[in-house]
């Protein structure tokens, strides 16, 4: 998440659940908590029966609303002005942290000369490229100190809209590259935050305008209760007080979901929550191990650990560490991660003679995320896709665009637990019953393959607080079901066989690969701890190794990913440890296994003062322990065990060394919270209100409607509302949005095949208010048409004063709820609200938007057969759209 | 209400073993419930009952409508809100620096008084329904067949091998919670787990309740819990329109195995707000007779027993 | 714990418990079944009992399997786990579901180019023919350098979607796999 990574130094949830109940205020927005993590919600259960606020900022009156303190609504997609007029709020009247906001974040750095805010340029950086929609980030750099973000890239390259930016560096910019931090500081700092273009101004001019009256205006939460909110967070944070914020994908599922969360990290950064107990980010994953993905990511642009993937032009591995290691903090340690994970793919392959074998790797050159994926599929580009536990024909916006894509494949791997939509729809889907596709027509082969569940294989799971949890094969899997892990160990020795006496030079990536694990069984399983230990790494040994620290960059040491080294601390599987946590303290150390380094709160030195005091006694959690000089608490010290917090950086220092002893953001280059950031966001170093790419109103703000570097794919497959006042938005006059039920899971492989499940929430529905059943005549408990232009879809109506109506900018505004679970197959089975959605992303994570949107409503249900697409094609043409086929 | 039944007899009546447990039963704290549902799951994943079909009911986000023979836990869903009216009080007027710094310095606890429910905003009830093992349980007296049991734990339990359809049940309960199953043809409802209260298990719901709204454990204990916990809320000024459903035992079925903390009237949530044993004079009239058949009866077993000695 | 209820003889008779016991109405003991007496928890008569974790959301609430005769006879949250301490929500309550559902898939099927129905694989044959597809299909579509000549070394031919219900473990080899395959389109749920 380069929301949190670029602000603080790492993609994760800074706490953990069960802190949450050390809360004074809990902020939980972009989230229905009590529904979708209802088991973690206990601990915000305990924070509230303790005294503590439990704000729920929704468009909705969800079940999380109805046991928080206090509710208040905002229209879908206008978070951005709300989290932004908290900022305002909180130094307008000087209600941020001082001591915590002067030491422990960038407010102090002067930005370079040639930045131009929003405000100067209505709406747009500067950098902006308008034919490229695109950025060049050269002028939001530090003034003279050119910082690379987390394991991001040295100026020069972005992936900036799903384009590779390049700029050729000026002899200023390369020195700025190349210059060290000086005894830990940028050169130009200005500690009372006077000078016009230190950051901490730069943010005070750029939130001005996000007043209480703008937040009323924007998101249509009215003024005092906007007020409310920014009060209790101010009121319950400093020495003596923390503040938690919650998110899930509701803020996520956005054109510029990545600053939604960055928003909400400056505000802890401000107000001094981060790394404090009660205090932080906790960011809400809604699959079991979705932050394992990313940590080990099956992700385009990553290698594990958050390595970045190595793009056109860097062509040998000197390029590649000059590109991406940072001038201080751990990220400067790239070249021992990088050839250690190098060494555990290609072992005794991979020497100092052959650049560690660096050029096996594939390099990448654009946006390779699975939006242009299926669009290489709809085009014909890419021929074989594998589609492993993941429904796209229901869980993907624009999902008749994924159904179609994959009927235009050769070839398709589905692996599943059951015979889902995007295995069936071949002969059962809206495009068959229409005649879009045609079964006899489609030329797609497709192997459906039974998959093993969590019950009948070892592993282990990442969770949404970076804890990793082993479970344990209960029984074996059934009849042709195996393992992800025995399909692909397969697979691969399949292709190994296949290729082994290949000399094609690019075969050897392949066969040089390290691709040996003991089997278990009758199946053949691999062993799932030797992969956990390859992930953990070895030394020159061949013994575990217990920490990050320990790896070298000369070949001497192996790990499959750097952050998960420790896992297999003295040869045990640290993950699989469970001393019950009523014999522990609340941070319970010793139940699985958290990274890094067995952490459980992020950037925890930020719980004592500079000088390494506790802020306070009712939030002490890691301190400094001048006695035996080393820092100790209730959690593993996020710091240098023994670096003193009055260490000041000698000359030529690196790495984490290069960081004094006051800088709690140990990946940040400048162990800094980054409130303005310069490099490692394609869109903006201060988050910025934009419409969704449709939206009902103007942007009040500026002229720029929507996030001018937002990801599109404009085609007749996948059209976009006019937005705004544009001729034509009219046609679409509601705003729709997306969400989960606690009854479903996902797409619904998982769920609506449950009878169990399946009776609490048998059939799509939609929620709308009492006014628009009214201004549309729609009949609760019968059904009801929602349209857009990709496509319609029939729901039974809720009507419900949980939907709020909204004014917005002196109009009304009204909103069209739709859970996304269900689809055709199962026991609980309706139309698919992903139909309906168009594909437009977030341009820093390809996120797609799928919480704001525009659509509309009509009684009864959709017609069937070619008279849906009639009705589609109709509203095109009245939209101005081009109609299809 | 009060005085219907001698209190002290229908302790003594309850007491059916000799191997007596203190009797086990369930607070359910409204204000605690999410409406998630992982009761009603994990009741019927342990009692291993079928669902119940699969139709949209527009009663909110509750589609499975009401306790019956294979549904024993059932969470109601009241949505109490007004139109554009969904927000909090009007704030607090912004503090200066230093009011907020003194404050926050000096004030070590929360800031406390969490007031959920916003008067002029509404909100959306949710309680856990289930059967409410009465001291006084009709469902009980009128089983000609002595399927319906009072076991060790006070609870009321049906057998299923024992249990021949006839019914009598279903109309005796003053809550229409047991119910006859079309599917086997049985009467059903929960047994607070009676099979897991044999090893001293926790019933499913319980254990599963993600936010502890679902309290089990002895009566007595979950009475003193509730009393205080009514009191707080009191105190506090939360929920002031909280109360105890079933808590006394001097109601119309003497006092629950099961019982409430609502935030409305009982009939809001579909609950009678004024229970009463449907056998209250009936059963009086049955017991005599009763006593007199079983002193013929026993008469003979007697006899029976003893020539085979 | 449970009434001593004798396993056979007059006494057991309902009546005779009934007049010799508390029971005088026949309403608890004496009128306990056979079957009720006998009753006992599946917990109690598994076969054995496996930790493990919820599949569902990332909460990440531990479980326990209880396993007789081979199959997933209960599963229910673990008071040990300092996060859920024993509770599960609705999904992680259906769990076993997952198990026993008739509805599961244990056999390939396999869909051939413009067929109209679903037909039976073995899973050896399979796994050869995806091995096989997958080697033509990247052998057809490399890109060993850009236009510009800098290398790529990758396909664009093959996408894989997944992961995020995965095991570490499991996508390690996937991407690894992936990777030295020069497969670059390997995406998961985190974005969706």
């Amino acid at each position: 998440m380069p929301g949190l990574g670029t602000t603080l130094g790492r993609g994760g949830a800074t706490t953990f659940q069960q802190d949450l109940q050390h809360s004074d205020c809990i902020l939980i927005m972009g989230s229905n908590m009590a529904e979708n993590h209802p088991v973690g919600f206990q601990w915000v259960m305990e924070a509230r029966e303790r005294g503590a606020e439990v704000i729920h900022v929704d468009p909705r009156f969800t079940r999380t609303s109805a046991v928080a303190t206090r509710h208040v609504k905002i229209r879908p997609g206008s978070d951005i002005a709300f989290l932004g007029g908290i900022v305002n709020y909180i130094i307008t009247h000087e209600r941020w942290f001082h001591d915590y906001v002067v030491n422990y974040t960038n407010a102090p750095v002067i930005i370079d000369p040639r930045f131009r805010d929003t405000d100067d340029l209505d709406g747009v950086f500067s950098g902006f490229d308008a034919k490229q929609e695109a950025y060049d980030l050269a002028s939001w750099q530090y003034e003279d100190l050119d910082m690379t973000g987390s394991a991001g890239r040295r100026m020069g390259s972005t992936v900036s809209g799903g384009k590779l930016v390049t700029h050729e560096l000026s002899p200023s910019e390369k020195a700025a590259v190349d210059r060290p931090l000086e005894h830990g500081e940028p050169p130009h700092v200005d500690f009372t935050l006077q000078h016009p273009r230190c950051v901490f101004q730069l943010l005070k001019r750029h939130y001005a305008r996000y007043t209480p009256e703008m937040v009323e205006q924007i998101c249509g939460s009215p003024k005092e209760h906007f007020l409310a909110v920014a009060e209790a967070l101010c009121a319950n944070s400093g020495r003596e007080r923390t503040s938690a914020i919650a998110y899930a994908v509701g803020w996520t599922h956005h054109t510029e979901g990545a600053q939604f969360i960055r928003t909400a990290a400056m505000i802890q950064l401000l107000l001094g929550n981060i790394g404090r107990p009660g205090g932080g980010i906790l960011a809400l994953r809604g699959h079991a191990s979705i932050q394992g993905s990313t940590d080990i990511p099956t992700l385009y642009e990553l290698l594990p650990g958050y390595i970045p993937m190595p793009e056109e032009g860097m062509t040998d591995l000197a390029t590649f560490l000059y590109e991406t290691t940072a001038k201080g903090g751990f990220w400067g340690h790239m070249d021992a991660y990088m050839i250690s994970l190098l060494k555990a793919w290609y072992g005794e392959h991979a020497t100092a003679e052959n650049d560690w074998c660096f050029g096996h790797l594939p390099r990448i050159n654009g946006d390779h995320s699975i939006y242009p994926a299926m669009m290489g599929m709809f085009e014909g580009s890419v021929k074989g896709f594998f589609c492993v536990g993941e429904n796209p024909a229901v869980g993907s916006a624009n999902a008749s665009l994924h159904r179609r894509a994959m009927a235009n494949l050769d070839w398709l791997v589905v692996r599943d637990f059951f015979e889902i939509e995007s295995a069936a729809f071949w002969y059962d889907s809206v495009e068959i019953e229409t005649g879009v596709l045609r079964t006899a027509n489609i030329k797609t082969e497709i192997f459906l393959l039974p998959a093993a569940d969590h019950m009948q294989k070892d592993g282990s799971f990442t969770n949404t607080q970076r804890l990793l949890q082993w479970h344990h094969k209960a029984v074996e899997p059934k009849g042709d079901a195996r393992s992800e892990l025995w399909f692909y160990y397969h697979l691969g020795k399949r292709i190994r066989e296949k290729l082994r006496a290949s000399s094609d030079p690019k075969n050897r990536a392949i066969n040089e690969l390290t691709w040996n694990y003991p089997e278990l069984g009758a199946l053949e399983e691999p062993d799932a701890h030797a992969v956990l230990r390859e992930i953990n790494g070895w030394g020159p040994d061949g013994k575990a190794l217990d920490a990050y620290t320990k790896l070298k960059p000369d070949g001497s040491t192996a790990c499959g990913c750097w952050i998960y080294c420790g896992v297999f601390k003295d040869e045990q599987n640290q993950a699989a440890r469970r001393k019950p946590g009523h014999e522990q303290s609340w941070v319970a150390p010793d139940w699985g296994w958290a990274w890094p380094a067995n952490r459980r709160q992020l950037y925890n030195r930020a719980s004592a003062d500079p000088d390494g005091n506790p802020w306070s006694e009712r939030k002490r959690y890691v301190w400094w322990d001048a006695e035996r000089k080393e820092w100790t608490g209730h959690d593993v010290p996020d710091f240098v065990k023994d670096k003193p917090p009055d260490y000041v950086p000698p000359d030529g220092a690196k790495a984490e060394k290069a960081l004094d002893g006051r800088s709690p953001f140990i990946m940040q280059g400048d162990g800094k919270g980054w409130l303005f950031v310069p490099d490692g966001l394609v869109d903006g170093p201060l988050p910025t209100h934009y419409e969704p790419e449709e939206s009902p109103v103007d942007n009040a703000l500026y002229a720029q409607q929507s996030n001018p570097v937002r990801e599109r794919w404009p085609s007749a497959i996948n059209p976009y509302h006019p937005s705004g006042s544009a001729t034509g938005a009219d046609v679409f006059p509601y705003v729709m949005t997306s969400y989960r039920l606690a009854e479903h899971h996902t797409g619904g492989g998982m769920s609506r095949t449950l009878p169990h499940l399946a009776e609490l929430q048998p059939e799509m529905f939609c929620e709308v208010s009492p006014a628009l059943a009214a201004e549309r005549e729609l009949v609760h408990g019968t059904w009801a048409t929602i349209v857009s232009a990709r496509s319609a879809i029939e729901a039974r109506v809720l009507v419900t004063d949980r939907v709020p109506d909204y004014e917005i900018q002196g109009r009304p505004v009204r909103v069209v709820g739709l859970p996304f679970h269900f689809g055709r197959r199962g026991i609980a089975v309706g139309d698919s609200a992903n139909d309906l959605w168009s594909i437009s992303a977030d341009p820093n994570v390809h996120i797609q938007e799928t919480k704001a949107a525009t659509c509309d409503i009509i009684a009864g249900r959709r017609p069937r057969g070619p008279a849906l697409s009639a009705l589609v094609n109709d509203y095109r043409r009245r939209a101005g759209l081009p109609a299809e086929e | 209400m009060s005085g219907l039944y001698d209190e002290t007899a229908a302790e003594r009546e309850m007491a059916t073993h000799t191997q007596q447990e203190s009797r086990k039963g369930f607070f359910t704290d409204t204000t605690l419930c999410i409406g998630c549902k992982a009761c009603e799951v994990a009741c019927k994943e342990w009692n291993q009952l079928p669902a119940d079909g699969y139709a949209f009911t527009g009663n909110s986000y509750d589609n499975t409508g009401e306790l019956n023979g294979s549904t024993w836990r059932h969470v109601a869903f009241v949505e109490q809100l007004r139109s554009g009216a969904l927000a909090a009080p009007a704030a607090p007027p912004p503090q200066s620096p230093a009011q907020s710094q003194s404050q926050s310095q000096s004030q070590g606890a929360p800031t406390g008084g969490h007031q959920v429910v916003h008067p002029d905003a509404g909100r959306w009830l949710m309680e856990s329904d289930v059967c409410k093992h009465c001291t006084h349980a009709a469902c009980l007296d009128v089983c000609p067949t002595g399927a319906l049991v009072r076991t060790e734990f006070g609870t009321v339990v049906v057998q299923q091998d024992v249990c021949n359809g006839c019914g009598y049940c279903v109309p005796a309960c003053p809550f229409g919670v047991i119910d006859k199953r079309d599917y086997d043809g049985h009467a059903g409802k929960c047994t607070l787990c009676y099979d897991r209260l044999q090893d001293g298990e926790t019933p499913a719901c319980a254990k599963a309740c993600p936010t502890e709204s679902i309290q089990y454990g002895d009566v007595e204990e979950l009475r003193t819990r509730a009393d205080a916990r009514l009191a707080k809320l009191q105190r506090e000024g939360q929920y002031t329109d909280a109360s105890l459903y079933l808590r006394d035992t001097g109601d119309g079925i003497g006092g629950a195995g099961a019982f409430f903390l609502l935030l409305d009237k009982p009939e809001v949530y579909g609950l009678p707000p004024d229970p009463f044993d449907t056998t209250r004079d009936l059963g009086r009239l049955w017991r005599h007779a009763g006593y007199a058949a079983l002193a013929l009866v026993g008469v003979t077993a007697l006899a029976a027993l003893g020539t085979r000695r | 714990m449970r009434e001593e209820t004798p396993a056979g003889g007059v006494r057991s008779w309902p009546l005779v418990r009934q007049f010799t016991g508390r029971d005088k109405h026949a309403l608890g003991a004496a009128a306990l079944s056979a079957t009720t007496a006998a009753l006992e928890p599946r917990t109690a008569t598994a076969d054995r009992v496996v930790k493990s974790i919820c599949p569902y959301c990332a909460v990440g609430c531990g479980q326990k399997i209880y396993v007789k005769d081979e199959q997933v006879v209960q599963v229910e949250g673990d008071p040990d786990s300092p996060i859920s301490r024993g509770r599960l929500c609705p999904k992680g309550s259906a769990t076993r579901g997952l198990s026993t559902s008739p509805s599961r898939l244990s056999k390939v099927r396999y869909r051939r180019p413009y067929g109209t129905a679903w037909e039976e694989l073995d899973l050896e044959t399979a796994m050869e023919m995806i091995a096989d597809r997958v080697v033509a299909t990247r052998e057809a579509t490399w890109e060993a350098t850009s236009n510009d000549g800098k290398p790529l070394n990758r396909t664009m031919g093959i996408a894989s979607l997944g992961g995020a219900t995965l095991d570490n473990e499991e996508n390690y080899l996937m991407k690894k796999l992936y990777t030295a395959l020069g497969v670059v389109q390997v995406e998961n749920q985190a974005r969706l």
